[in-house]
């Protein structure tokens, strides 16, 4: 891992660009955080396909769907948080419904926005998201991945919802080298004692935990899955028949995230002891990123307790 | 261009039929909303007969007009309408609301050709058919779209997020029809939640209002041709309606929203529409 760091939404930001010069079809839409989620970036090249709707998620989503039926590829750019809560009945009832062509990018997600607060935070996107039938489900690691989703979701064809954070984080993949490809899972480190089974930054902390353990004896296997849904079933299922133990790790509410994705799978095909990190059901707070995560049990240390606590049901 | 002596005889002959066939329908079924269907009919009839650019057997030419049912309840007129068109069997209209069918009890745009929008959800339809206003604008063509919705819909909040959006794109590309019958689902929209000047408010949003009886297809037809000459902003067209309209047990009633027809309603309504049963 090298210690460059980008942040997210920039990357994602210049990606947009960088589709639209390429497919006149893209357009992107708004609700006054152009700034912040950088779909500005687009708006200032592309002014007549840049739509912003002022504070209204639930109008621009409903937008982005009629837009869609015209051929057109909507790029619909808010706050993960609001994205889910306010944008909910037209990403569910047009545009998953229907199939539409509309890529749903929730950025500050997780508790990337962190001093804004609860508020702000988005624990429950993955949840809502990957309950709604058609819908895929692409949750983003570091900034070479920012990339390679966002250009991948342009080309897929269908609804998919892109979990983007607001933070700097350090480039993971090498861009020549990484085949990024929605619905595959990518393992990282191999390790025969347990796999680590992550996605967005806790894919970082996943790494740094895999480290800690080595260094006392224990091989983690790191598995980034980056695509929630659909999910790597059969990628899933070869961990735990091979390392016969998992631990999940989320920014996202423990309830009805990635853990409960990998435990979905697992219970049916291939159960062994599963621990989930992530938000225990709570509401959060303001603060410093790196604190408030680790607070709330999102760090390398708790990956590790978990990981030591799953060997020990581990048959 | 005012309607032809010829056009309009049609057009009622047409209102006529539809409005036996529906209560025929919605007896048969016995579900589906007789009353927001009623009050639609001249609006739907005129538009899909006289107005739309629309060919079933080119159901997705790409400079074919865009019709929204936004008040996706009516849904039962929707297929009526479009089966009379040739978009899919008539024989399939006793499907409706069965299982198996591609006729949802609203309408999906997966499921039934001709419908260019899946809603039920109210005040969904306006802003996507924005989106659709705003896709011909970018690609340069000039057909144009069109929503249908209620009066109970007004009070969705994202209708009036929509109307901003539309006056600020300057959508003049898009017609709005409000189906003003004054009765929603649990009582008149006075009672329930009064919209006060329902054209002041449009008006106030930035956008083009003329107001019609809803149930004179020459009046109709007259408010889309003057929509289509309005440049910059887009237009509603208010077509003050009666729910329930032709059965006069069922005019003005908040029951008759959604309701089951019985065996003695169904004969009298069809004997006050001419037929003998």
């Amino acid at each position: 891992m090298t210690t460059v760091k980008k942040a997210i939404r920039d990357v994602y930001g210049d990606t947009l660009a960088q589709l639209g010069r390429e497919n006149k079809n893209i357009v992107a839409l708004d609700a006054d955080v152009g700034s912040s989620s950088k779909s500005i970036v687009f708006g200032k090249e592309f002014p007549n396909r840049y739509f912003n709707v002022g504070v209204a998620e639930a109008n621009m989503v409903a937008i982005a769907a009629g837009l869609a039926t015209t051929g057109k590829i909507p790029f619909v750019n808010t706050f993960a948080a609001f994205m889910v809560l306010r944008g909910a009945d037209p990403v569910r009832s047009l545009i998953a419904y229907t199939k539409l062509n509309v890529k749903l990018a929730g950025t500050y997600a997780g508790l990337s926005d962190s001093y804004d607060g609860a508020s702000h935070h988005a624990i429950a996107d993955i949840a809502f998201m990957r309950s709604l039938p058609n819908m895929t489900v692409v949750s983003i690691s570091d900034p070479v991945e920012a990339e390679l989703a966002t250009r991948a979701a342009a080309q897929f064809k269908g609804p998919v919802y892109l979990r983007l954070s607001r933070a700097e984080v350090p480039v993971v993949f090498d861009k020549a080298s990484y085949k990024f490809e929605i619905g595959r899972g990518v393992t990282l480190v191999d390790g025969s004692d347990l796999t680590i089974v992550a996605t967005g930054y806790m894919l970082i902390k996943a790494l740094e935990a895999a480290q800690i353990l080595a260094a006392k004896g224990i091989l983690a296997r790191v598995v980034n899955i980056h695509t929630i849904k659909p999910i790597d079933r059969e990628l899933l299922i070869a961990c735990a028949r091979e390392t016969g133990a998992i631990v999940t790790a989320e920014e996202h509410n423990v309830f009805g995230g990635l853990g409960s994705a990998v435990a979905e799978v697992l219970v049916s095909e291939c159960p062994v002891p599963i621990e989930f990190v992530g938000i225990e059901d709570t509401f959060t707070e303001s603060g410093d990123y790196e604190k408030l995560l680790a607070k709330y049990g999102l760090s390398a240390a708790n990956i590790v307790a978990r990981a030591q606590k799953v060997l020990t049901r581990k048959q | 261009m005012s309607l032809k002596p010829k056009s309009k005889e049609n057009l009622e002959r047409l209102c006529m039929q539809f409005r036996q066939d529906l209560i025929k329908l919605l007896h048969g079924i016995q579900t589906g909303h007789p009353g927001g269907s009623l009050s639609s009919v001249e609006i739907m009839t005129t538009l899909y007969f006289e107005k739309l650019n629309v060919d079933p057997n080119n159901p997705k030419d790409e400079n074919r007009d865009r019709f929204v049912l936004g008040k996706g309840h009516a849904a039962p007129m929707l297929y009526m309408i479009l089966a009379e068109k040739g978009y899919f069997p008539q024989d399939e209209l006793t499907s409706l609301r069965q299982l198996d069918s591609r006729l949802q009890g609203h309408p999906c745009a997966l499921k039934t050709c001709g419908v260019e929008l899946s809603t039920g959800p109210l005040g969904l339809g306006l802003p996507a058919g924005l989106g659709m206003a705003l896709g011909a604008k970018l690609d340069g063509r000039d057909y144009r779209t069109y929503v249908l919705m209620g009066d109970g819909e007004l009070q969705e909040g994202i209708v009036w997020e929509a109307a901003m959006s539309a006056s600020k794109f300057k959508a003049d590309n898009l017609t709005v029809i409000v189906d003003n019958n004054g009765v929603q689902l649990d009582g008149t929209v006075d009672e329930i939640m009064p919209m006060g000047d329902i054209a002041a408010k449009w008006r106030a949003f930035g956008w083009n209002v003329i107001s019609i009886d809803g149930h004179l297809v020459e009046e109709i037809s007259a408010a889309i041709d003057l929509a289509k000459t309005v440049k910059g902003q887009p237009s509603v067209i208010i077509a003050k309606t009666v729910k329930g309209k032709g059965v006069s047990f069922m005019e003005g009633k908040s029951a008759w929203h959604g309701k089951p027809i019985s065996q003695n309603e169904y004969v009298s309504a069809m004997n006050e529409l001419g037929v003998n049963v």
